[in-house]
This record gives C-alpha cells, sequence and structure tokens, in this order.
C-alpha cells in the first residue's frame, strides 16, 4: 500500500494521481466561460472518469514548478518563437538555393528524466533551424535535423544551444537531481 | 482605437508568418527542410491571429479557450512534426546526399558500417555522445 506515488490515491485498483484530476479540471474550465460551482463539479467528474478508463503510469519524479526559471524560460521561448518566423531567417534559408546541405545530429541530455526530454524537444520546436527527427528515451538522446548545418562550427553550435535550452527547462520544472545533473556537467 | 490598430497589426503579423511557411514549403528542397517551415512560423502565425481575437474580444470566456488554444496548438505540433519526420527518416524519405552528418544513421545500423567510415564532420566534444544502437 506504501508504494502509491506521491498526491495519489487508489480507487479500487486504480491508482488516481490527483494532479492529473486537477490540470484535466483547468483544461475543462478553460473551455468554459468561467468557473461556477456547476462547472467545476462537472469537470472534476469528467476528469475522474478519464483517469480511471485511460490509467497513465505515474510521472516519477515528476515535475516542479520554479517560477523564476519558468519566467527565463517562458521569456527564452516566446523570443525564439518570433525569431523563428522572422522574414531574414526564411530569407536565408531560401536564397541559399536546392542543394543546401543539412545535418542530423545526435544530442544527448545531461538529465535522464522523460519529462525534461519531452519539454525540451517541445521547446526546441520553437527553436529555429532544429527538428526532433527521433528521441531515444533510454538515453535522452534527442535526434535533431539542423536547417544549413554544413560544417562543424554550426553544428557545434547547434549542440551548445540544445544544452544551454535544457539547462533552461530544467531551471523551470526540474527536480533537484536534475538540477544537479546539469551543475555537475561543465561540457 | 489602438485596440483596432493592435488587432489589425496582429492579424497582418500572423498573415505574414503563414505566408513565409507557405514559401518555405515551396521553396525547400526535401521533406525534412520543409516540416521546419510547416511547424515554426505556422505556429507564430495562430498565436499572432489569436492574440488579435484576444484584443479584440478582452472578456474572460473568449481568453482562456484561447490560451487553451495555445497550449494544445504548442504541445501538439512538435509531437506531430517529429511523427512525421521519424516516419520520413524510417522509410527512407530523407536524401541522404543533402546530410552532411547523420548520427541517427549510424544510431540506428545495428552493426557499425566499418571502423574507418564515421563521416568526417564531428564536432570535436561529440565523442561521448554516440548513442549505442538498440541491440
Amino acid at each position: 500500500m506504501s508504494d502509491l506515488p506521491p498526491f495519489s490515491v487508489r480507487v479500487g485498483r486504480r491508482v488516481v494521481q490527483l494532479p492529473l484530476v486537477v490540470w484535466l479540471t483547468v483544461i475543462w474550465l478553460l473551455m468554459w466561460d468561467g468557473p461556477s460551482a456547476a462547472n467545476v463539479a462537472s469537470g472534476v467528474a469528467v476528469a475522474l472518469v478519464l483517469v480511471l478508463v485511460f490509467p497513465l503510469p505515474p510521472l516519477d519524479p515528476g515535475l516542479r514548478i520554479r517560477p523564476v526559471g519558468l519566467v527565463v524560460f517562458a521569456v527564452r521561448f516566446a523570443f525564439d518563437l518570433l525569431r523563428s518566423a522572422g522574414p531574414l531567417t526564411w530569407q536565408a534559408f531560401g536564397s541559399a538555393g536546392r542543394d543546401t546541405v543539412n545535418s542530423v545530429i545526435g544530442v544527448t541530455l545531461r538529465t535522464r528524466s522523460d519529462l525534461i526530454l519531452a519539454g525540451t524537444a517541445i521547446a526546441l520546436s520553437a527553436v529555429p533551424g532544429t527538428l526532433v527527427v527521433d528521441a531515444r528515451l533510454a538515453t535522452s538522446t534527442l535526434f535533431l535535423h539542423v536547417l544549413g548545418g554544413a560544417d562543424d562550427a554550426q553544428l557545434d553550435r547547434a549542440r551548445a544551444a540544445v544544452l544551454a535550452l535544457e539547462r533552461r527547462v530544467v531551471r523551470a520544472f526540474g527536480t533537484r537531481e536534475d538540477l544537479r545533473a546539469i551543475a555537475g556537467d561543465a561540457r | 482605437m489602438i485596440a483596432t490598430v493592435l488587432t489589425g497589426a496582429c492579424v497582418l503579423a500572423g498573415a505574414g508568418a503563414a505566408l513565409s511557411a507557405g514559401l518555405g514549403l515551396l521553396r525547400l528542397p526535401d521533406l525534412l527542410s520543409r516540416m521546419h517551415a510547416a511547424t515554426k512560423p505556422q505556429a507564430v502565425g495562430l498565436l499572432m491571429v489569436l492574440v488579435a481575437v484576444g484584443v479584440r474580444f478582452p472578456t474572460g470566456g473568449v481568453i482562456t479557450t484561447l490560451l487553451l488554444v495555445a497550449l494544445l496548438q504548442l504541445t501538439t505540433v512538435p509531437i506531430a512534426a517529429h511523427m512525421v519526420g521519424r516516419a520520413a527518416y524510417r522509410t527512407g524519405r530523407v536524401p541522404r546526399h543533402l546530410l552532411y552528418v547523420d548520427e541517427l544513421d549510424e544510431a540506428l545500423s545495428p552493426v557499425p558500417p566499418g571502423a574507418g567510415e564515421r563521416p568526417s564532420g564531428r564536432g570535436p566534444d561529440s565523442g561521448g555522445e554516440e548513442p549505442d544502437a538498440e541491440h
């Protein structure tokens, strides 16, 4: 009985993760015009049915919310997103012609958390010039298509950018263990 | 007045971003490059239009729905792009002669294709980063 993940209750043979119920209820409320007692009640009911019918494995060690890191991450994310749509970026790619040489590189993250891997992969989609092609959970390796990555210097820049992004994701969402992983690595 | 100008600017900027996504699809040579164009600028385009709607109709119900749309867009597009890229790569739709370095190819091949045949373009810091193939 004591092997329950944190913030969880046992319902019959299923384990209900309360943070997931709360999150689903928040999404339910966002869809309606505003929080009312009936909305909250129906949202909790729908969320409970969902997590009981479609149980998910517990997300352990889970995520933390670190306000300062989250702000840094969000601002940089918005900046990257705007930059990736900038006309200069696309002109550069357009003028490179039809024989543009690109690369597929593998970058191994320093943390071994599924959550950090997923967060980094999602945030990478905002960074101009890199696209996640494949991921390997066992080694936390992301395989990226680097647009215009035709020399070593550019590929090194891309690797450094991914690791810097991982650092921002960890500082926004990581556990203490994740923070240690990025701190103890000088690469 | 200011709201009208802001709405118009956001809609125009969003349309411009969507246009650049379309031009990128036309101009870029292979599937993976086109995925760049299909994912990034169009997400910005949609977000700009959402901002415009939020400025024009600043009520709580509208804004929460817009937030939900933005959240789902930003989290699902990378996954869809990843799935398309992965399928394209594994079915051989990626022209290898356009790749300078291809570390996924090494990672996917069960037997290393000759010890001396590593691509020349490896970064100096990549020595310990090769993932093991899935034996």
